[in-house]
């Protein structure tokens, strides 16, 4: 019997893309593309278990096993630190993450920079880094009203065009670091499946090769 | 006497044979206490798994821990005379914070510790050990092997800054190929250097495929030296019978602080984080005001919990129910006439959530009744 390579993809436009890069580099699975509610889909012939996860918690399946390879967001895998390989720049879903602030601003030295932000981590490193002291509130969403309501001093979120920043009279700052979506590994199925998985990894690095 | 298998748990069977194993290579066991001064850890904390710690302050108002680790113990407690190994082995509890939970947890731990003055047969021994280890808990297991005097002198010589090579480092660790380029294009790095780098992600697998392929990049003198440490490794390596079993992979490191040598990772099909990881710790020696040097690994027997057992069946095989009028003296032959073949749960109710092949009922005057067969 065929080894089976189970995917976690990231639900939503980006997984779309990212399946479409799987079946053009000959790992198919035709009941993906049939409209339902199922979660998982099989195509046993091409060896591969693809199921939707929310984008956020692919890391999580392929930290933990339940999935041998993944395609995450870089703020995912920065922002969460899994213990992954992480095998191959997809080059889509690209953006950055950036410190955006009001267009007036001017940063407040003589005290804490307070810091809106959904990645914490990301934010500690970079301020970490220039030695500056922050203070992290915490959000879930709506990240860009925080500057306006004068609840943060700056945000850290990624911005892909810029157009929210530019409606809501924002504007990038600094950018911390480049995104984009990343094939990312199990570590032990990485041993166990190593041919099938270096497999894929030739197959969708050459993908990415030919749509550059 | 146990003489049913399927009662032994997995962490429980490595336990004995790991000990078995140990002692046959001349290994004697080391125990020790709960508990451990606090400033043992706080000096080398970054070698702990994780920093955080359980304290408490005991009767005499010394600040206590919970052992988080191991070795650190050993070493303290450990001879440092010239000419001299000790060999030791342990199976110790510890307690650290779990990464999912961000709690603490109990965490069962075996290895073993070789210290003193190192021959290459000591070094070989501990790691061929590790990978007989392995080979005892399952039939599917890979060890991956790196060695930091070779990773560190091919980054020395890459010309990468001190934070470049921090940055290299983490890359290193996650076979990041792409970013890895991206950082050496930044710092303006040489191609053959970048592709260095490079080839010690690109080249894992058996040793002899891999030392082939990086052996012609080498250049600096103790790029040579660390290499030829390595390879007289991985020609014991080679001829153990173990060979199958055991990758060259320089993504396997550990705190470049406290390593020097060979280190290595133990993986397990089925359990999705690496079970044992090990090294050679000169460096932690060094910095504990000892002489020698010291190689060991641990073994985290938690994780055989995630290992797939084989079906259990029943919880148990007989539920046998009797009334509050019955003798027990009848009762307790009754129980000794079934039992001696499967186990047996005498009660007046049966358990709620409990499996079992039969229950039976035992009447005031001895008579077995069955109620209920699964078979």
């Amino acid at each position: 019997m065929k080894t089976m390579i189970n995917v976690a993809l990231p639900k939503g436009r980006l997984g779309e893309k990212v399946y479409s890069y799987f079946k053009a580099a000959g790992f198919e699975c035709p009941s993906i593309e049939e409209t339902n509610r199922k979660l998982i889909f099989e195509n046993p012939e091409k060896g591969v278990r693809y199921f939707w996860v929310k984008p956020s918690d692919v890391a999580i399946y392929v930290e933990r096993g339940a999935a041998d390879i993944g395609v995450a967001g870089k703020d995912i895998l920065l922002e969460y630190q899994p213990d992954v390989y992480e095998l191959l720049d997809m080059d889509m879903g690209k953006c950055r993450m950036a410190v955006a602030a009001k267009k007036d601003f001017r940063d407040p030295k003589g005290r804490t920079l307070r810091v809106a932000t959904k990645f914490p981590n990301i934010a500690e490193t970079f301020y970490n880094e220039k030695c500056r002291d922050i203070d992290i509130i915490k959000l879930n969403g709506s990240i860009e009203i925080a500057p306006i309501l004068g609840l943060s001093d700056v945000i850290v979120d990624i911005v892909e065009t810029g157009t929210t920043l530019k409606e809501n009279d924002l504007e990038v700052v600094d950018t911390i670091v480049p995104i984009s979506a990343r094939l990312i590994a199990n570590k032990s199925g990485y041993k166990f499946k190593n041919s099938e998985i270096l497999a894929i990894r030739q197959a969708l690095e050459e993908q990415v090769r030919n749509r550059k | 006497m146990i003489n049913d298998e399927k009662i032994i748990k997995n962490d429980e069977r490595a336990i004995f044979a790991l000990r078995s194993l140990y002692s046959k290579y001349g290994y004697s066991q080391f125990k020790m206490s709960r508990f451990e001064e606090y400033d043992l850890y706080v000096k080398n904390k970054d070698f702990l798994v994780s920093d955080e710690v359980i304290t408490f302050t005991d009767r005499s108002g010394r600040l206590m821990a919970l052992k988080p680790d191991v070795t650190l113990s050993i070493i303290k407690n450990s001879a440092d005379k010239a000419g001299c190994v000790q060999k030791v082995y342990y199976n110790e509890n510890v307690y650290r914070v779990s990464k999912g939970t961000h709690s603490f947890k109990e965490i069962m731990q075996a290895g073993l510790e070789c210290i003193g003055d190192l021959h290459s047969y000591d070094i070989a021994e501990v790691v061929l050990l590790a990978v007989k280890s392995l080979s005892l808990i399952n039939d599917k297991y890979v060890l991956d092997i790196s060695h930091m005097g070779l990773v560190a002198a091919i980054f020395e010589s890459s010309g990468l800054s001190h934070d470049g090579k921090a940055k290299a480092h983490a890359c290193l660790h996650q076979k990041n190929c792409h970013e890895l380029r991206a950082i050496c294009a930044d710092e303006g790095i040489t191609e053959d250097n970048t592709n260095k780098l490079c080839a010690l992600i690109d080249n894992a697998g058996d040793a002899s495929t891999v030392l082939s392929a990086l052996s012609p990049m080498l250049t600096t003198e103790k790029e040579k030296e660390a290499f030829e440490e390595f390879r007289i490794l991985c020609d014991v390596i080679e001829n153990s019978g173990y060979a199958s079993c055991i990758n060259l992979d320089f993504s396997v490191g550990n705190d470049m602080k406290y390593y020097s040598g060979v280190v290595f990772k133990g993986y397990i099909e089925g359990i999705p984080t690496s079970i044992l990881s090990g090294g050679q710790y000169d460096k932690l020696m060094k910095k504990m005001g000892r002489t020698s040097g010291a190689i060991g690994f641990a073994l985290y027997l938690d994780l055989l919990e995630q290992m797939d057992s084989p079906e259990e069946g029943y919880d148990i095989d007989t539920v046998l129910l009797y009334t509050e009028d019955i003798d027990p003296l009848t009762l307790t032959k009754a129980v000794e006439d079934i039992s001696g073949a499967v186990s047996v749960l005498a009660c007046l109710q049966k358990p709620k959530g409990i499996n079992c092949r039969r229950i039976l009922s035992i009447t005031t005057d001895g008579r077995i009744e069955t109620l209920e067969d699964n078979d």
